[in-house]
């Protein structure tokens, strides 16, 4: 049950920050679709989608099951190629993985050979930088992440929240200006989800960088999001974005806002229809 | 950061820990028994000592080889040829396994054969070895790494073909260079799956060379194995079949451990 105190601070949040204005564009998708297959049995998975990220935004991707959200992420980060359409990030075309773009995928993606502080730093040694600043940036992110006690652990001593920090903290260091979520808290518990969900917050605050979620949990996307797209089922295509209305300065406080259930209820009212022909097609 | 979950998890749990110290306990006792067993038997004259000597006359005897040094030479000869067979099986198994994995078409085409090939006795082409490199250790070394290099190639596809797709995207994410993604990722991520055939590829080493020594060769522990039965020699043959099943064991626990570590290491 919530206390009194806490939707009070919660609102008191909401008034004494302004909302998050979009503004300068930084990634656009145009008419952007996934076809997978030859000639005769051509598996449409996504689009045609046309998408704005705008600089500094939070953007979260909710959707059912298979409507094609990761493909949506694969396509923007570069590592597919759409079928038509153009991706851009940076006024570019994107064509393989841009620098300034970090990923952060469900499962867990740290190097099981290598101890926290190397796993961080991996990339950047991998670049060639100097020492001193990777130590530099290795040291923030750890202390960011809440990692630094464990800056000499391996992967299999860690849980998966912590193995899922170590990844987000790697794509931190490398500095990104388009960090890209592809469900990066699905396999952590609930109370975990909301805490790394502030730490999310957090990151992209003080980072200044655009940042996209996939995410099948609709409360995560109410309660982190400046936008949230809905997208129908597969073929995948944005069928609503929902604007949250949050200061930049937020945190989980908000989902105990009467904003947060509106948001929340809308979310789901969209989203149902869609689960729901997911649902009828899998029964038959 | 008071994260609930975010104690770091032990290694392995004290219940798999104290049944797998357990499971090398009882394996331990089967072999004292069995070893007892036939000291008994040797002992107690139900196996005449023409036959066979008792495991500790074997292990007496064998000390005395190697404190008198008449064998060294051939055991020098034994160990060298196992070390030359172990590390060419497993670079060229390594290489093949990587070109197999990159070319998928081949891989379709040749992993039949492999799946096959050991129907073939790999001995029968010792005269094809001997007309390519002379007599001497190197058709013994080729045909151990015949032996041996196929676990190897399966090896290396079965851990390639197992890196998580996670980590194939990761590399692609962080922008390596190819070579980068397949000395700092793939090869790293697939050691678990390397290392079992390296293990492998051990054992079919010894037994390619000494096999070979003891049918085809003038030299080794195999050939002098084989010189003591022809000359009715029972306590230089056991101590020597002791020394040889004493050097495999001891190989096989360092891997074992080795692997163990690794495995622990690499779990994921």
């Amino acid at each position: 049950m919530k206390s009194e105190h806490t939707v009070l601070a919660a609102e008191a949040l909401l008034q004494d920050s302004p909302a998050t204005t979009p503004g300068v564009p930084h990634a656009v998708l145009q008419g952007v679709t996934r076809k997978f297959g030859k000639a005769g049995s051509v598996f449409h998975a996504l689009g045609p989608i046309d998408l704005t990220l705008y600089q500094g935004e939070f953007f979260s991707v909710v959707g059912p099951s298979g409507c094609g959200k990761s493909t949506l992420l694969d396509t923007l980060s570069g590592l597919a190629s759409p079928s038509d359409g153009t991706v851009q990030f940076e006024n570019r075309e994107v064509k393989g993985v841009p620098d300034g773009v970090g990923v952060v995928f469900q499962e867990d993606a740290s190097f099981p050979w290598l101890n926290v502080r190397d796993n961080i730093s991996f990339t950047l040694r991998m670049r060639g930088m100097e020492g001193a600043e990777i130590k530099r940036r290795v040291d923030y992110a750890l202390a960011f992440m809440g990692l630094k006690d464990f800056a000499t652990a391996y992967p299999a001593q860690l849980s998966g929240g912590m193995r899922q920090r170590v990844c987000i903290a790697r794509t931190l260091v490398q500095q990104p200006r388009l960090i890209l979520l592809d469900e990066p808290f699905g396999a952590l518990d609930q109370q975990t989800r909301l805490l790394m969900g502030d730490e999310l917050l957090r990151l992209w605050r003080e980072t200044g960088a655009t940042v996209l979620l996939i995410t099948h949990a609709l409360d995560e996307a109410a309660m982190l999001s400046d936008r949230v797209g809905v997208m129908s089922s597969r073929p995948g295509l944005f069928i609503d974005i929902v604007e949250t209305g949050w200061p930049r300065d937020r945190d989980s406080r908000v989902v105990s806002t009467p904003r947060f259930g509106e948001v929340n209820a809308r979310l789901w009212e969209r989203l149902r229809v869609e689960s729901l022909k997911v649902m009828g097609a899998s029964h038959g | 950061m008071a994260e609930a979950s975010s104690a770091p998890t032990s290694a392995a749990s004290p219940a798999r820990r104290s049944a797998h110290q357990l499971d090398g306990l009882v394996r331990i006792a089967v072999v004292i028994v069995l070893i007892g067993l036939v000291e008994l038997l040797c002992r107690s004259g139900l196996i005449q000592p023409t036959t066979m000597i008792a495991p500790s006359a074997m292990a007496q005897h064998a000390w005395e080889i190697l404190r008198e040094g008449k064998f060294d030479k051939d055991i020098a000869i034994s160990l060298a040829n196992i070390g030359a067979a172990t590390v060419l099986a497993v670079i060229l198994g390594f290489i093949c396994g990587l070109l197999l994995h990159a070319l998928p078409g081949l891989r379709s085409a040749i992993e039949p054969l492999l799946a096959s090939y050991y129907a073939v006795p790999t001995f029968i082409f010792y005269p094809v070895f001997i007309v390519l490199f002379g007599v001497g250790s190197a058709p013994i070394i080729a045909i151990a790494v015949l032996l041996a290099i196929v676990t190897m190639i399966t090896a290396t596809l079965n851990g390639l073909d197992r890196i998580p797709r996670a980590l194939h995207k990761t590399a692609r994410v962080l922008r390596l260079t190819p070579w980068q993604s397949a000395v700092r990722v793939k090869l790293p991520a697939a050691l678990p799956y390397l290392f079992t055939g390296v293990k492998l590829v051990v054992a079919y080493a010894f037994i390619g060379v000494i096999a070979s020594e003891f049918i085809l060769s003038g030299s080794g522990i195999g050939y002098a194995i084989g010189y003591a039965y022809n000359n009715f020699e029972n306590n230089d043959m056991y101590a020597l079949m002791f020394l040889v099943l004493a050097s495999v064991t001891l190989v096989n626990l360092l891997l074992n451990a080795l692997d163990r570590r690794l495995q622990a290491r690499l779990r994921r």
